[in-house]
């Protein structure tokens, strides 16, 4: 098969990385060969971050160029519009609605552009999703990646993998029932 | 058992298989992670150290003394490490050696892009090259070996991608090796001038046998496509290489890099008739096969800056580009990191950047932010402890010229203070400085993601260690103005650099606050007992929109546009109120959570 190019991005904190390790695990044990590069560094203090997701039969590259993504998930809109940029003409985006300020909105030198979602959606495949919010209504912001996550796993055709045995392998005990219902969340929002 | 593991987990991995029993670092982007994996195994006695010297001696010592040792570092620690690197090399080894440099190739966080393959070269002694975990695992337990069988230590090139980047890997089981006696032996390890001689002898006759290695080790390898094409490629420029030309060119992958297997290349590049070679950075490999007489395709196309890419190989070499989606770049805001809410750097940067008489001297850290808006208040970096002993000769060369405008204040953490501050501060004491010096206390090593160092009272497997004392320090080293402050009170951060600079002679102030990334440990929840247990809130009758607060630049402010007033994310504020002192209408309030 032709590999396959899956990109997440957001902000520093908000569980991107996390998100990239169960899909590449769940990869793996699929059966896929499987590379995944992401940028560490300065990113935890508040920088884009974005991981890189490849698999298919023999992946050399651990890195995805411009206009290769077959999907890109962005965790924060602004990312997700400085991300379009990876994606293959024919690819999806999936976009959370949120809105994380940079620094220079935060001190007030700019303005935080109105009109991202209508840009998305006027250049790309885009798929807009509550994520927070649904995240919030499950009782825990903190598994918005995961919803995120399973949107992806939908669209990319990813739904047999057994993910409810990769969760509970991955998350903590007390955590995994809630994973999991994240996960179907996403799945069924798209 | 298959894993997928970064290069750097997989470093560890192979460490451990390798039989392994001492490795130290000083943390450094992106080497941070091998001795945090390599600490994870039991056997494996692992340590911090205070710099990048520190640890290749310390790893010289190790392997003199009877034990297969390692060490890693960024590829700028190699810097600080060379002394010692080029006279271990000649030295050689008891038990193996491995040492360890993390190359940036596109500086992801990094002040330069050096290869360090040259020093290879330079310090005469041998290098592997991974392109992805499997191999860095793998050479990692060859590299031993190599050590061992050719008396002396190996240098291993990671870089950023394949650090950073996951793949498989298949792991074994660890390999017991037998530690070896330490026996005194004073022509092996003592570079007196009369053993040195036989020392470089015993080199010169070591890489003559390595050159045979090299042209038949299996890391150095011909993968014949039956292509008039030919690409000679290491590290993950090969993998880059093979992403864009695929099955169409035939490849000769050297994983073993230094010396080159020579008679390999020739009689890969005699049947070719294009021959290219892909490396990052520097043409170390294009040049010497060049001076071979043997031509080939390298650096005169493909970029000897940044990362070798498919998309820049694409470019470089066909003019060819992908199909991308513009977006409106009016729309796209960049994203620069920046310090976080309840930073202690804060007030310092902000009481400092409000002033205009001083030269900012700032060393390597999450400090290194002070530059940036809205603080503005670096004026000047090198390298790790440059900021005592640059801001010395900045100082220096004022007061040669007799111009008062200006006087120097050096700005330092606490990990970098004791990485190599200490001698920059013995010298401002010595030669009679007057400047400034700053130590940002903030407990732990911030910017590669908090590891501890010789002040946090942990050592690297998370027991309790010895606490070196920075002002005992401060002091040792001659300094008798010395104050420590709380750097989130700004009017006693304010007061104490104008106490600093109208001191006669050279002071220092310690802020000493935690990191509110800090995992606080009981002696920092006794210490800071309100630390990170507050949030800040506005209130909007008295907030007049004047945007002072902004000035602090938190992330955790958010300012109404449409009702112009400050407001304050509580999921973000931690409550260290630097934001309400700013306040002139004092509106914003701390609470407790």
């Amino acid at each position: 098969m032709e590999t396959k190019n899956i990109v997440l991005v957001g902000v520093g904190g908000q569980g991107t990385i996390t998100a990239a390790k169960l899909l590449t695990t769940g990869l793996m044990e699929a059966g896929y060969d499987v590379k995944m590069s992401e940028i560490h560094g300065m990113s935890q203090r508040g920088g884009s971050v974005s991981s890189l997701v490849r698999y298919g039969d023999a992946v050399q590259s651990p890195v995805i160029e411009t206009g290769s993504a077959d999907i890109v998930v962005a965790f924060e809109k602004l990312e997700g519009l400085r991300s379009l940029e990876y994606l293959k003409p024919t690819g999806k985006l999936v976009v959370n609605d949120t809105e994380i300020s940079p620094l220079s909105v935060v001190i007030g030198t700019s303005t935080y552009p109105d009109g991202i979602l209508e840009e998305i959606k006027s250049k790309s495949d885009c798929r807009v999703m509550q994520a927070s919010k649904m995240a919030d209504d499950l009782g825990n912001n903190k598994v918005t990646n995961v919803i995120l996550l399973g949107s992806v796993i939908k669209l990319m055709g990813l739904a047999e993998i057994d993910w409810e045995s990769i969760i509970s392998k991955n998350v903590k005990k007390q955590f995994i029932d809630l994973n999991i219902k994240a996960l179907k969340a996403g799945m069924d929002a798209v | 058992m298959k894993k997928l593991l970064t290069g750097n987990e997989a470093v560890a991995r192979g460490a451990w298989e390798a039989g392994v029993k001492f490795a130290t670092a000083y943390p450094g982007t992106p080497s941070t992670e091998i001795l945090e994996n390599v600490a994870t195994y039991d056997e494996i006695v692992s340590e911090w150290a205070p710099n990048e010297k520190v640890a290749v001696e310390a790893t010289a010592g190790a392997c003199m003394g009877g034990v297969r040792s390692l060490c890693s570092m960024k590829h700028v620690g190699l810097n600080v490490a060379a002394d010692p690197l080029f006279t271990f090399a000649g030295l050689g080894v008891n038990a193996g050696a491995v040492i360890i440099t993390a190359d940036e190739p596109g500086m992801f966080s990094s002040q330069n892009e050096q290869d360090n393959r040259h020093y290879a070269r330079h310090a005469k002694v041998c290098l592997f090259e991974p392109s992805d975990s499997q191999e860095a695992k793998d050479m990692v337990k060859e590299a031993f070996a190599v050590s061992e069988e050719y008396d002396m230590p190996v240098l291993f090139r990671m870089t950023t991608r394949v650090c950073h980047s996951k793949s498989i890997v298949a792991c074994q089981d660890r390999q017991e090796v037998t530690d070896r006696p330490y026996e005194k032996d004073v022509k092996k390890y003592c570079p007196l001038p009369a053993f040195a001689k036989g020392m470089q002898v015993k080199l010169a006759d070591n890489f003559k046998r390595l050159e045979t290695y090299s042209n038949t080790t299996p890391f150095n390898y011909i993968e014949d496509n039956k292509s008039e094409i030919g690409i000679i490629g290491s590290g993950v420029a090969y993998r880059y290489a093979k992403e864009v030309f695929g099955d169409t060119a035939s490849y000769l992958k050297i994983g073993f890099t230094y010396p080159l297997p020579m008679e390999k290349i020739a009689a890969f590049a005699k049947d070719k008739k294009t021959l290219y070679v892909f490396e990052e950075n520097d043409p170390v490999m294009e040049t010497e096969i060049k001076a071979a007489g043997i031509d080939c395709i390298g650096k005169e196309k493909l970029p000897t800056m940044g990362e070798l890419t498919p998309d820049r190989i694409r470019k470089a070499l066909f003019n060819e580009t992908v199909e991308t989606i513009h977006p409106n770049p009016e729309m796209i805001l960049p994203r620069p990191p920046a310090l976080c809410a309840g930073c202690p750097h804060r007030g310092a940067f902000y009481e400092l950047g409000r002033r205009k008489d001083l030269m900012i001297f700032s060393d390597i850290g999450c400090y290194s932010l002070g530059l940036m808006p809205p603080y503005n208040a670096t004026d000047a970096m090198i390298c790790m402890g440059a900021s005592i002993s640059g801001g010395h000769g900045v100082q220096k060369a004022f007061d040669i010229k007799g111009d008062h405008s200006k006087k120097v204040v050096s700005v330092i953490g606490d990990s970098t203070f004791f990485h190599s501050g200490i001698t920059s501060l013995l010298n401002v004491v010595y030669n009679k400085s007057n400047t400034l010096t700053i130590i940002l206390d903030n407990r732990i090593t911030g910017m590669t993601g908090h590891q501890q160092n010789p002040g946090s009272g942990y050592d690297l497997k998370g027991e309790e260690a010895p606490i070196i004392d920075i002002e005992a320090m401060v002091k040792a080293c001659g300094i008798k103005e010395l104050i420590t402050i709380d750097p989130n009170n700004l009017q006693m951060t304010k007061d104490a650099i104008e106490w600093g600079l109208n001191v006669d002679g050279p002071a220092v102030i310690i802020t000493r606050w935690p990191c509110v990334l800090k995992k606080l440990s009981s002696m920092d929840k006794d210490e800071f007992p309100t630390a990170f247990k507050q949030v800040c809130t506005v209130d909007v009758e008295k907030c007049v929109g004047c945007k002072k607060c902004l000035k602090s630049g938190c992330p955790a402010l958010a300012f109404d546009t449409a009702n112009k007033k400050s407001g304050i994310l509580k999921d973000v504020c931690v409550g260290c109120g630097v934001c309400a002192q700013i306040c002139p209408k004092q509106a914003i309030e701390v609470e407790a959570r």
